[in-house]
């Protein structure tokens, strides 16, 4: 997964690769008017975005590495909020827990300046079809 | 949870402060990451708040389709929720969220406003119940389901 296939939304936001760990990327992105919620904080839905693109790039990294082009159609995700995000920059990386041959489940975690303290969770399950290109 | 050590929420509306949820969607949609989304206020009752999410290409998530990303209506759905509290309390009370829980039915349609829909079904003296769908166009077909719970971080719901 490159910078220029992460989705209009992400890139309007700021989103970009930071670095890539173990072949699965880390997304990372500055604070921003665009993504502050209430004043001094970053916004739950800005942070779950991150998370859920976090967690579509672990899966397509997963997908390459088997060799398998496979179209990704969201079917649900569960969000935690535990922290509060504030004003620096901020972090997310998926983890695929299991990804059978139709349907994955993928974790993520957000966090900021200290990654042992994840300010947010989410799971993700994605509905996977070969896809037609 | 982080108990903010500076004025919560929006500091135009001080706890307790009369919830006038006109007003107060407007001031919460001007500016942040809801300015930025273009969330607007579209209707509201008792228990019950709605925002509108117009179309734009710089919120879509599949480049080939044009079909708006999942995160923009996860911010609808957090706020029209997080609004809907109020409407049920009558008053601003500070609160965060715990977690959201988001089941996708389809796409929405590109070019297509989608509506928040969100609901407080119960509260409690800290926790409040949401839930909610977003749609673009038909009630009935929605476009996902929402359900989730908020804290108050300053003060009580009752």
């Amino acid at each position: 997964m490159t910078g220029a296939e992460l989705p209009p939304y992400a890139k309007a936001l700021g989103i970009e690769i930071d670095r890539v760990e173990n072949g699965t990327p880390v997304l990372g992105v500055d604070f921003s008017d665009r993504i502050l919620g209430r004043p001094g904080f970053l916004h739950g839905g800005a942070m779950s975005g991150l998370m859920e693109m976090a967690a579509i790039a672990a899966l397509h990294a997963e997908m390459d590495r088997r060799g398998e082009a496979m179209r990704l159609k969201p079917v649900n995700v569960q969000v935690e909020f535990m922290r509060g995000g504030t004003e620096q920059r901020t972090f997310a990386m998926g983890t695929v827990t299991r990804a059978g041959r139709r349907v994955a489940l993928v974790n993520a975690e957000c966090w900021q300046d200290d990654r042992t303290k994840p300010i947010a969770l989410a799971q993700m399950k994605i509905l996977l079809s070969p896809s037609e290109g | 949870m982080t108990t903010p050590d500076r004025p919560p929420a929006f500091t135009a509306l001080p706890p307790g402060f009369e919830f006038d949820p006109e007003r107060g969607s407007r001031l919460m949609t001007r500016h942040g990451h809801g300015g930025w989304l273009g969330l607007n206020y579209h209707a509201h009752g008792d228990g019950w708040f709605e925002l509108e999410l117009p179309w734009r290409e710089e919120l879509v998530g599949v480049t080939e389709t044009g079909v708006i990303a999942s995160g923009p209506i996860i911010s609808l759905m957090d706020n029209a929720t997080s609004m809907s509290v109020w409407t049920m309390t009558g008053k601003f009370v500070p609160h965060a969220t715990l977690d959201l829980r988001v089941d996708y039915m389809r796409g929405a349609v590109p070019g297509r406003s989608v509506i928040g829909h969100g609901e407080c079904y119960k509260l409690t003296r800290t926790i409040s119940f949401v839930r909610g769908i977003a749609h673009d166009g038909d009630p009935d077909d929605p476009v996902a389901h929402v359900i989730g719970t908020f804290m108050a971080t300053h003060g009580s719901y009752l």
